[in-house]
């Protein structure tokens, strides 16, 4: 009788409310884009943090008698967090995005958020993070979505493998941000086999739709600043010149996130500016994420074939030959001869193709473990990719109208639906 | 006569492991296939401005500190400070940290004085006085919800102000990132302070002084240690020693307008 009662208020209440929705009041208060995505969310209007978290480090070994260069001699294994509560409770993996790491910001942030719901949580860095690059790659090439996801999913195992005694997990969940949303897809996807963990929900935050588009869309936003993407150092130089003129001139003392407001309160930089340093900082992740390949691989692409670097020895050129090379560079010098070397008859758009959520669009669309969320406005999406996203998810997917790409993550609205997600 | 034989077998073992160790490298490296250059080259990019670029003369000594300095945090100093950490409360650690900062305040003083910035000396006199009474010896910090800033000045800071060049940029052991002018700073602070030390004598109806003073100097350097969230390497990344130098030199550069 609740039930049928419950039903029908449903019923009567849902129509209604989904009219609303798009009209629902939202205060997130910046509207750029980029300004969003740098500035991310003021402090006052995130949710308190918890009073104490029991956390440790996990160090994983997930590829036993691995070879590791003396220039990496710092990195001794994958490295994951741990949040872990005294009683049985749902264990959520969170995948960090493109760079990142498992202590990244954004990866903390959703951790302290479903600590306190009463989660386990293990985060982990991206396959793109240097870290992973060398100690959970087995390849050590990163970028093949289908080889990145069984890389993780063994870094997962591993992860449990180490904890099980210590915990008391009562399922698993998973969830992932910027590219480590499409990963996240990807990694359910292998769950649906191996069926370790038989993940129940799945979350994507942010997510690309396809590396190879989201990617080409950040690179675009180099062609916007002055003399184009070959002068990034110039661009950086200048950027730098403004800043510094600007705390010389006001009254600040310490470098933090007021002073950041304030400069963009003062609109010191123009929005393709603003544009033009994410696309900087994606540029520096990547240097990492390549450099640590090639000399992983002893690629020659970087770094010449054969040469022993040292602990001691200057890299300051690799870095500033990285940061001049795009993703486009990487995928059509490097990434892609690679693929060819295994795979000789994947063509070049096949294997684009294969590297989004179309390659698995059957079973994202018809598993009711999945959601999304993302915003009108993330500027890593391509025309299209968001009208994709409702057709593929219908229900399940939550669009913001702004924050940029990620900038709202931290919204107290965003992340009461973040940690709702899981709770219902 | 037993001692000059002693420095000449010294000498000729030192010569002979150089020798051989040198050998031996040189032989590793001939078995190794011949290098090829790299796809991309820093030549290809020359048309545009260098970035994240600071002189960096004695880089291969310095980068085998911040190798060492990793070791030295990871071996020695951290597990001091988490041991540190684990067995001191924490009201009694920020005491630790309140009491040191108080005692900072000297060198923010008369450094404040050698730059003629007299805003900044009359607030960290305020502060000084303050914190010493009402904040019992400095354990507390009053002062601050009083409104009076903490500033922060140093003898590196000083030369920087009268035009001194900073100077190659240096890691120290232990201290990690500084420019030579900074570590000659440092070190000239660090003898004001023991003078001062010497001539008040605090200590002087204690037996052992020196051994508290050691100890003092001990917690002191825990505390600082304890206050830096930096951890080399935490990054991952492999260019983190690059980034570090710039942003440490721009910090610098920084401080020095105000």
């Amino acid at each position: 009788m609740k039930f049928l009662k419950l039903t029908v208020t449903l019923c009567l209440v849902l129509p209604t409310t989904a009219g609303w929705a798009t009209d629902i009041k939202y205060d997130y208060p910046i509207p750029g884009s980029y300004e969003a995505t740098i500035l991310g969310t003021p402090d006052n209007l995130k949710l308190p943090p918890p009073a104490k978290i029991l956390a440790r480090r996990l160090v994983l070994d997930v590829i036993p008698d691995i070879k590791k260069p003396d220039i990496f001699f710092y990195d001794e294994g994958l490295r994951c967090t741990l949040a872990y509560q005294n009683k049985k409770a749902p264990l959520v993996f969170v995948i960090a995005g493109t760079g990142a790491g498992d202590q990244s910001q954004k990866a903390m942030a959703m951790m302290k958020e479903l600590y306190k719901a009463g989660y386990h949580v293990i985060t982990l860095p991206s396959p793109t993070h240097p870290n992973f690059v060398i100690s959970a790659s087995r390849s050590h090439v990163p970028g093949d979505l289908i080889e990145d996801a069984a890389d993780i999913y063994l870094a997962m195992e591993n992860a449990w493998n180490k904890v099980k005694e210590d915990i008391e997990v009562s399922e698993f969940y998973l969830c992932g941000y910027s590219l480590g949303g499409t990963h996240a897809a990807f990694v359910a996807k292998v769950d649906e086999e191996r069926k370790s963990f038989n993940f129940r929900k799945v979350l994507l935050v942010n997510p690309a739709v396809n590396i190879y588009s989201s990617i080409t869309k950040i690179e675009g936003l180099l062609d916007k600043i002055p003399d184009g993407p070959r002068k990034i150092g110039a661009y950086f130089n200048t950027m730098l010149a403004k800043f510094t003129e600007f705390y010389r001139k006001g009254d600040f003392i310490d470098i933090d996130n007021e002073f950041l407001y304030e400069v963009f309160r003062a609109k010191l930089f123009s929005h393709d500016e603003s544009g033009g340093m994410i696309a900087l900082s994606f540029r520096i992740s990547l240097a990492g994420m390549v450099f640590s390949s090639d000399v992983m691989t002893n690629g020659g692409y970087v770094v010449p074939k054969n040469r022993i670097l040292t602990s001691a020895d200057p890299l300051g050129d690799y870095f500033l030959v990285c940061i001049h090379l795009s993703f486009i560079n990487y995928f059509d010098e490097y990434f892609y001869p690679y693929i060819q070397k295994q795979r000789p008859d994947v063509t070049r758009e096949a294997l684009i193709d294969s590297l989004g959520f179309k390659h698995i669009e059957d079973y994202l669309a018809s598993s009711p473990k999945f959601g999304v969320i993302t915003n009108e406005d993330d500027f890593i999406l391509a025309p299209g990719e968001i009208d994709y996203l409702r057709r593929l998810f219908g229900e399940r997917v939550k669009i913001y109208p702004w924050g940029g790409h990620l900038g709202n993550l931290e919204y107290r609205d965003n992340m009461e639906y973040f940690v709702g997600f899981f709770n219902r | 006569m037993p001692i000059a034989i002693c420095r000449v077998y010294h000498v000729a073992v030192v010569l002979y492991l150089a020798l051989t160790l040198t050998g031996c490298a040189t032989m590793t490296t001939a078995k190794l296939p011949p290098e090829e250059p790299a796809m991309h080259s820093v030549s290809e990019f020359s048309d545009d401005e260098p970035v994240v670029d600071i002189a960096d003369p004695w880089q291969m000594f310095n980068r085998s500190m911040y190798r060492f300095n990793y070791n030295f945090d990871k071996y020695v100093f951290i597990p001091v400070v988490a041991g540190y950490e684990f067995i001191t409360p924490t009201f009694i650690q920020k005491g630790f940290s309140n009491f040191f900062d108080n005692i900072g305040e000297v060198r923010t003083l008369y450094n404040s004085v050698l730059q003629l910035k007299g805003k900044k000396f009359l607030t960290t006199v305020g502060r000084f006085l303050t914190n010493s009474t009402v904040g019992i010896g400095g354990l507390f910090d009053p002062a601050s919800s009083l409104g009076m800033k903490k500033e922060n000045e140093d003898f590196g800071r000083t030369l920087g102000y009268w035009g001194v060049h900073p100077g190659p940029y240096l890691v120290v052991p232990v201290l990690g990132p500084n420019t030579l002018r900074s570590a000659s700073g440092f070190a000239v602070d660090g003898g004001i302070r023991f003078a001062a030390i010497n001539a008040i004598d605090p200590l002087e109806n204690v037996n052992n002084g020196n051994s508290i003073m050691a100890g003092i100097t001990t917690l002191e350097s825990i505390d600082t240690r304890h206050r830096v969230t930096f951890r080399y390497y935490e990054s991952g990344y492999p260019f983190e020693y690059d980034l570090l130098r710039f942003l440490y030199h721009k910090r610098g550069e920084l401080l020095l307008m105000k």
